[in-house]
């Protein structure tokens, strides 16, 4: 007996007789194609998805509230665990939003760096993304060579911060430490022969991939204005034809000097948010090949005069104002004193706007730090995208949404 | 003063109150006047609800009220912001949802009432969303210790030999 | 469990039982957090846990004999894990990867378990945060070395371990009219502060 197409019931199809037939599917919260822990509740008729709900917190550790009991230099730790295959974004948005509260100017160095740093890490975040999307379509090459390109990103930045994974590298006003020529050799090398190569690569597996494209080009459609209207940011709310990129809007650190185009897309669907992220890898790589020539020289982190950032060891242990500065930071009733009030700074993360809304009482430590995470906001918009089209397509949209866990639930 | 401003100031006269700080243009708005002040930005092109943002005022200095609730919003034409913020008061701290302008607020007022407890009056599906549902307090407010009450360890044992 | 089989027999069975489990581990990635993508690096191409025997990575329980704990578990997801734990066959293995998962590591909060043990049990456990690739094939190596050593064909050896093997909990210790709550929570931290 042929089945009456879903779009015909309601929505809410609950347990009256008439809809009997519909099943209901239990997906994760420890599942494959989910990636990490997030739960689907599914209601089918036959393969075709009538109604999604889904039910996140699984991995809810509360970041939120450790914010309010680290200071502004600890909590580093903790946002670079918040979206997790780019961690070095979570730390330049946080400090970002710290700097802005405290009203401090970085220096030009620093500005570099960051800068570099961030578009590495976009690169590695998409890679891991258009790999993770392609091995669950059933592509298994793909992400082998994304994941091979990530530990190339992994070395940079071991290189650089000493932990291959979390860094944690910037501090209020500045760095960690310093780089070094070895480091901007090895950028320059990723830049120009391995990254290109690995780029291609993907590419021509998956651009006139049948499969793929089959399995991605008209799904999990999201229109411009429900982009909008659904707070899409982002690669997501690109593919869909919204132009917007804080990058170039407001520019932080030292976007404003560089050269480089914002991607958009028009589809809306799987393929274009894939050809989206496809794209913003090569612009991450023009920006960080313009700025890896053009480091400007000088310290890298703001003036010692200040009193708002961490003397390096070697003015801690041999000069009496270092002592004093390094004590008067650590010491937990002193630390820093920011304006008691609240701010907003936002910064473009990989997965779209990720600020921080930063209210303070003028301790050292924030009153409040909220998070915006993208990944929480494109969740919801999946029940939306789901709708109507079959079970398979599920990894499609979920891989091209990027869902990060640990940034979902926080 | 930009000219979202002035049409606010016009319009409401002193149910909105200005305040600057870096360049965040914030405005408190009084609760009673809320959902109007919201439907007068949208129409005035603030499209983007970037987030909504709970606040405890329990231990902030010299703090008249217990909560606020801050809501980001953005021109996607102009790409100007601005912050709104009500604020609200124990014993039942209550806004109107905003669920009728933009849609994309669901899931981070399901979030604000899952950890603050304040209930958005006319949000369609108002339940807990990270903590679990028979979970009993607001772990943000800050009368919740940061380690909790001991849930965390509240579950029965698997011994090796059970398996 | 199985049949008595006779002494001079078992131990000859016995090597050849963990000659086969140790050298095909079949690990369930319970993978939540940031340990997961490094537990995946180390899948991948470069580090490559097939040399050591464990790639066929296997996300139905029913099929695995290794649980890799990798990332934090936090009070909603401890059901999860200890079902999925259930549901595997004997014999079974656990790795509780990275420090959340063995310690609640940085994130001493309201939500995150201290430590898997406290609620399943746990044969390696996994230093680091999260710890390099390197260190979970090491801790491979060990878990093969354990079975070599330890394992038994009928799985004798499990069966014994009847007792909590999870970290003291502070106030059982204690008789209750010794204990003087402070404020905070005295019966659940791992550590006592302040
Ligand atoms: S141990 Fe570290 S890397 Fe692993 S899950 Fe915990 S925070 Fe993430």
């Amino acid at each position: 007996m042929p089945l009456a197409p879903a779009a015909q019931y309601p929505i809410d199809a609950d347990e009256t007789p008439d809809h009997e037939y519909l099943y209901t599917l239990n997906f994760g919260p420890q599942h494959p194609a989910t990636h990490t822990t997030l739960r689907l509740i599914l209601t089918l008729d036959g393969e075709t998805i009538v109604k999604a709900v889904p039910d996140i917190g699984y991995l809810h550790s509360g970041f939120e509230k450790l914010g309010e009991d680290l200071d502004y230099n600890q909590y580093v730790t903790i946002v670079d665990r918040m979206n997790y295959i780019s961690p070095i974004c979570n730390e330049i948005a946080w400090h970002h939003s710290v700097e802005k509260l405290m009203g401090l100017e970085l220096t030009p160095r620093c500005k570099y760096i960051r800068t570099i740093i961030a578009e590495l890490a976009r690169i590695s975040d998409h890679l891991l993304c258009v790999g993770a999307a392609a091995l669950d379509l059933g592509g298994i090459t793909a992400f082998l060579y994304a994941f091979n390109m990530r530990e190339k990103i992994y070395n940079i930045f071991e290189r650089m911060a000493g932990q291959r994974f979390h860094p944690s590298y910037t501090r209020v006003g500045g760095l960690m430490f310093d780089v070094d020529d070895g480091w901007v050799s090895l950028i320059r090398t990723f830049i120009k022969d391995e990254f290109p190569k690995a780029h291609t690569d993907v590419a021509r597996l998956l651009n006139r991939n049948k499969i793929f494209i089959d399995r991605t080009k008209g799904v999990g459609v999201l229109t411009k204005e429900e982009a909008i209207n659904r707070s899409a940011s982002g690669p997501v709310a690109r593919a869909s034809g919204v132009v917007r990129d804080v990058r170039k809007e407001e520019p932080y650190l030292a976007y404003k000097d560089l050269d480089f185009q914002v991607i958009c897309g028009t589809g809306g669907d799987c393929a274009s948010r894939y050809l989206v992220r496809m794209g913003e890898m090569n612009e991450s790589a023009k920006i960080i090949s313009q700025a890896v020539e053009n480091i400007p020289s000088g310290p890298i982190n703001i003036d010692v005069e200040d009193k708002l950032t961490v003397p390096d060891k070697s003015s801690t242990y041999r000069s009496i104002e270092g002592l004093i500065q390094h004590f008067e930071l650590f010491m937990w009733n002193r630390r820093w004193k920011p304006p008691v009030n609240e701010c907003y700074g936002a910064t473009e993360a990989p997965n779209g706007e990720l600020g921080f809304y930063l209210v303070s009482d003028g301790d050292g430590k924030a009153y409040r730090a909220k998070t915006r995470p993208p990944s929480f906001i494109h969740f919801s918009l999946f029940p939306h995208l789901i709708e109507g089209h079959a079970i398979g397509d599920v990894p499609a949209v979920l891989g091209s949404l990027n869902i990060i866990a640990a940034e979902l639930d926080r | 003063m930009t000219a979202w401003q002035t049409k606010l100031t016009e319009t409401f006269g002193d149910a909105c109150k200005f305040e600057t700080f870096r360049d965040n243009i914030r405005c408190d708005v009084r609760t009673e006047r809320f959902l109007e002040v919201m439907k007068n930005l949208r129409a005035q092109g603030f499209d983007l609800l970037l987030d909504v943002t709970g606040i405890d005022y329990l231990h902030y200095p010299k703090a008249a009220d217990r909560y606020g609730v801050v809501y980001s919003l953005v021109n996607t034409e102009s790409g100007e912001r601005a912050y709104i913020k009500v604020r609200l008061n124990d014993p039942d701290p209550a806004v109107p949802s905003v669920y009728s302008i933009w849609k994309g607020c669901d899931w981070m007022e399901r979030e604000t009432y899952d950890m603050f407890g304040i209930v958005f009056e006319g949000h369609p599906d108002l339940r807990r969303i990270l903590m679990p549902e028979e979970f009993t307090s607001f772990p943000l407010r800050k009368d919740y210790p940061l380690r909790g009450r001991g849930e965390r360890h509240n579950f029965p044992t698997v011994l090796r030999s059970d398996g | 469990m199985a049949a008595k089989f006779p002494d001079f027999l078992v131990t000859k069975l016995d090597w050849v039982a963990n000659l086969g489990r140790a050298n095909s581990l079949w690990p369930m990635p319970f993978a939540t957090a940031c340990c997961g993508i490094e537990l995946m690096a180390t899948a991948s191409s470069r580090y490559d846990i097939a040399r050591f025997g464990a790639e066929a990575m296997r996300f139905s329980p029913r099929q695995c004999d290794l649980m890799i704990v990798a990332g934090r578990v936090v009070m909603k997801m401890v059901p999860v894990m200890q079902r999925i734990w259930q549901q595997m066959p004997e014999p079974k293995w656990c790795i509780s990867m990275g420090a959340c998962a063995s310690s609640g590591g940085v994130f001493d909060t309201y939500a995150v378990v201290q430590g898997i043990d406290r609620f399943i049990p746990v044969d390696v456990y996994v230093p680091g945060c999260p710890p390099r690739p390197e260190q979970l094939l090491r801790a491979v190596i060990d878990l093969q070395e354990k079975v070599r050593r330890t394992g038994t064909i009928d799985a004798r050896e499990f069966a014994d371990r009847k007792t909590y093997e999870g970290p003291a909990n502070l106030a059982r210790q204690i008789a209750p009219e010794d204990t003087m709550m402070v404020p905070g929570d005295f019966t659940t931290a791992t550590r006592l502060r302040d």
